[in-house]
């Protein structure tokens, strides 16, 4: 039985390998989040949200990126969200097996893995340069929308074909339209999970950094924007900003700033699954 | 019959409103193309493309300047290849921890924390570069630059670790079931069952989320920005500083470049090498996957 | 039916699906190198049965399992069986075809290979045996190589039935194995069954009244979880004791 043997010996160590490679990742996220904390959470105060960037590393705040970062996602989901989720119907529910339908969802898929500095390229000429809007929130929030569309266009196609079809067959047969169907039973059913990808590709946007350096938002900025034609600069480009910095207190500080945009990011992730929770509730009748 | 008409228009309306939507994307696609494409030309039209593609000096400020990109090319293989190096075998395993070994009640858990690590944004993984990883592989092998390959491709793979084994575990669950209970009747232990009968069925999924994920690495900008330096080099020592693709980019529009000078012009011809490389592979990945869902449907 | 020896003794044995209870209070000799088979309608617990047999529903999280199965007086429903060691001496072959997305010759030389067979032409050698022994042989052997997806269902069959003797088991269970198959295919499994039988120990599902009449020698009847009868089958189908039995075999069931 010196075969069996080896055979079990075998069998064992592979287990305890795919084991222990799970958790070296759970592992590295632990360490990753620990280290920030330890880093920043002493710097972490009212003050520091309250108050602008500065040249001194006890007066420097985030004020200014934080609202430029609050400004900037409001404006990606009014541009990216209407446009990504028709897309997204359209596709799923008028698009016929064509060559051409087949063509735009390979190529949606292939952006949504184009790197976020060619967005920025693409920002920079276009939006920037091209319509002359100079570095301002809303050629910061057009360049981060093309970034998302994909995204949004995916999960949202995903949440759509979940939609069993004996629910259009019954729409259908009652005598109601395309469009009627789609309005009143197929988004309905889908939108939980419609609500979660956008959040979570609106989630992917705020953490986006180079597209607005790209844009040339990286610029010190000692004010909150009032309109979206105003220069901006947003938690990220600060988070930058200070760890390239040499003296060490500014390490600390964009670990301060790190959590700030940990939590704020953790905050929209518990959003969409509350959010989510609530219309599954509302589906089922409770 | 007045009421059905309005009705059909507003079907047609809403129906075109949907159509336009969905081309929004060729267009995406078209105008990043153009774009690059037309300063590209125009940076050619001053650099010769010979120079550019077989060049091995990168130094777009010096007088005279060089403008040959394998420099770059090599500072971005070094790091997807150093960064595949790490996620590659540990995603796979975790994939099929997570798929063969755990129970629902641990995968339940353990899956979104691995998610969680593609949910942090790049500029937190860049900040852990610089101020964890570099100062542990300086203590470790002191001749390390401050800025160096190795932290960038440490980084860079935790990074694109998640996507690995995500990616890898919904091919591996796909494998149908049958095939499992055929192995197994046969006195198969899980090992030889996974390795010589899911794997190999699930292959063409693996090396597809391979291939996006590698991709992902050339297209990393941020980390390798901060932790890798900005020293175009042709070199495999992985202790030294590096300049990839992306990180000249962004080099480039850290500084006040005037639009239509040789280096703003430079980086719409880098870009276009990043665009097409990434593009190319994610076809490719998709190429097989579809090939793969063919055998099982 | 002591005069026949005994495979495999099972005692007092339950089996729940979480709280659903699927097999009821079992006990059944199943005599050596015989054909025995398990009839009964859909649902009454055929196949958790016979995949206990082997352990394949430890890979179903939900089961629990109660009671005894002797074989060579070890009760392989304890939890320190080696649940590798036991498939290989009880073989399975499953009610759809599930070759593996190999060749011919990859699937037939699996089993050898993974319990320590290494040379080439003794494998060949097996795999040409089982083959045969399974009536594929006259069919695959000039398309060895190709991939065993492009077979046919009932040769996709036969290959996993092929598959399973190249392991040399001592006990074979089948579930359902003609399910999907036309006559003809079903047949040569028939005379390949009866073949088989004079060194293998067989259990095997089926549907077919016909079927389990012409090929077992013994049957056993389930309803709802549990066994109804057990008998040698010309008993059985000639004069069955309980009234349901009857009721089913004659299909006036339900
Ligand atoms: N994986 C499972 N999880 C939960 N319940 C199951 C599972 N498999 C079977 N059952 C239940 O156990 C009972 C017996 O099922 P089993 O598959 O053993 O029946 P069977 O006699 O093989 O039927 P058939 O002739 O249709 O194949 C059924 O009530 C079924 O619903
Ligand atoms: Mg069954």
């Amino acid at each position: 039985m010196n075969l069996q043997e080896k055979r079990r010996r075998k069998d064992q160590l592979f287990a305890v390998i795919c084991l222990a490679s799970t958790i070296t990742g759970i592992l590295l996220l632990a360490l990753l989040l620990c280290d920030i904390f330890v880093k920043g959470f002493s710097w972490l105060s009212w003050d520091f949200i309250c108050s602008y960037p500065s040249r001194f590393p006890e007066r420097a705040g985030i004020k200014s990126a934080f609202w430029g970062s609050i400004w900037l996602i409001l404006l990606t989901a009014a541009i990216a969200l209407p446009m990504g989720v028709s897309a997204a119907i359209y596709l799923e529910e008028y698009a016929p097996r064509s060559r051409l339908t087949k063509i735009i969802e390979i190529n949606i898929f292939n952006l949504a893995g184009v790197p976020s500095v060619v967005y920025g390229i693409l920002g920079l000429a276009l939006f920037v340069r091209g319509l002359s809007l100079g570095k301002s929130l809303i050629a910061g929030a057009l360049t981060l929308s093309l970034l998302v569309l994909p995204i949004i266009i995916i999960s949202t196609k995903e949440a759509l074909s979940a939609v069993p079809n004996s629910l259009r067959e019954a729409s259908y047969g009652l005598g109601a339209s395309r469009w009627q169907t789609i309005r009143y039973q197929i988004l309905p059913s889908a939108m939980p999970w419609i609500l979660t990808g956008s959040i979570l590709a609106l989630s992917r946007a705020i953490g986006e950094t180079a597209p607005l350096i790209m844009i040339g938002a990286l610029t010190f900025v000692a004010f909150t924007p009032q309109t979206p034609l105003d220069p901006f600069t947003a938690m990220p480009i600060q988070i930058f900003n200070w760890i390239s910095r040499p003296q060490p207190e500014f390490a600390n500080i964009a670990s301060a700033a790190i959590i700030v945009l940990l939590l704020v990011l953790l905050t929209m992730n518990a959003a969409a699954i509350i959010l989510r929770r609530k219309y599954q509730k509302k589906l089922q009748g409770q | 019959m007045a009421v059905h008409s309005y009705n059909n228009i507003k079907e047609k309306i809403i129906e075109r409103y949907l159509f336009v939507c969905a081309l929004i994307s060729i267009f995406v696609t078209i105008s990043i193309v153009l774009v690059l494409l037309s300063e590209t030309v125009s940076f050619f039209r001053d650099v010769s493309i010979i120079e550019f593609l077989t060049g091995t000096r990168w130094a777009p400020t010096y007088t005279p300047s060089h403008f040959g990109v394998l420099p770059l090319i090599n500072g971005t293989l070094l790091i997807a290849i150093g960064s595949s190096i790490i996620a590659l075998p540990v995603g796979l395993t975790s994939a099929i921890y997570l798929s063969e070994y755990a129970n629902e009640q641990t995968r339940g858990i353990v899956k979104p924390v691995i998610e969680m690590l593609a949910g942090i944004p790049t500029v937190v993984y860049g900040c852990f570069a610089v101020l964890f990883v570099t100062p542990i592989i300086r203590k470790l092998v002191p001749e390390t630059e401050i800025f160096n390959a190795a932290s960038a491709c440490i980084v860079v793979g935790i990074m694109i670790l998640p996507m690995v084994s995500s990616l890898s575990e919904d091919a591996i669950r796909s494998v149908p079931h049958t095939l499992r209970e055929g192995a197994y009747a046969l006195g198969a232990t899980k090992y030889e069952v996974t390795t010589r009968v899911v794997l190999p069925s699930a292959l063409s999924g693996i090396l597809a989320s391979f291939i996006l994920a590698i991709s992902r690495a050339i297209g990393e900008t941020m980390a390798v920005t901060l932790a890798a330096g900005a020293t175009p080099n042709i070199t495999l020592n992985i202790f030294e500083s590096i300049q990839t693709m992306t990180a000249y980019i962004v080099q480039v529009s850290l500084g006040d470049t005037p639009a239509g000078s040789i280096a703003y012009k430079s980086i719409f011809a880098i870009g276009m090498v990043l665009f097409l490389m990434t593009f190319g592979m994610n076809l490719i990945s998709q190429w097989i996957r579809s090939r793969y869902q063919e055998v099982y449907e | 039916m002591n005069h026949e020896e005994i495979e495999i003794s099972v005692k007092n044995f339950n089996l729940w699906y979480a709280d659903n209870q699927a097999l009821k209070n079992i006990n059944l000799d199943i005599p050596r190198r015989k054909i025995t088979a398990l009839i009964g309608p859909s649902g009454c617990g055929k196949t958790s049965f016979i995949r206990c047999l082997n352990r394949m529903n430890d890979l179903i999280p939900t089961v629990r399992t109660e009671g005894e199965m002797l074989l060579n007086n070890e009760n392989i429903n304890h939890k320190d069986v080696d649940v590798v060691s036991l498939r290989k001496k009880v073989g399975m072959v499953f009610q759809k075809p599930n070759p593996f997305p190999s060749s011919v010759f990859e699937n037939v030389a699996y089993g050898p290979r993974i319990h320590g067979e290494k040379n080439k032409q003794q494998l060949a050698q097996i795999v040409e045996e089982s083959l045969k022994n399974a009536a594929l042989w006259d069919e695959v052997s000039d398309r060895i190589d190709r991939s065993a997806l492009s077979l046919s269902g009932g040769q996709q069959q036969r290959l996993c039935i092929a598959r399973t003797l190249a392991v040399q088991p001592d006990i074979i269970l089948l579930d359902e194995p003609c399910s999907a198959l036309d006559p003809i295919s079903t047949s040569k499994i028939e005379d390949l069954m009866v073949k088989l039988k004079e060194q293998y120990t067989i259990i095997i599902v089926t549907h077919n009244m016909q079927q389990a009449a012409r090929v077992s020698d013994y049957t056993a009847f389930f309803l709802h979880g549990k066994i109804i009868e057990f008998d040698e089958t010309k008993k059985l189908f000639k004069k069955p004791k309980e009234k349901s039995t009857e009721d089913y075999i004659t299909g006036r069931f339900g």
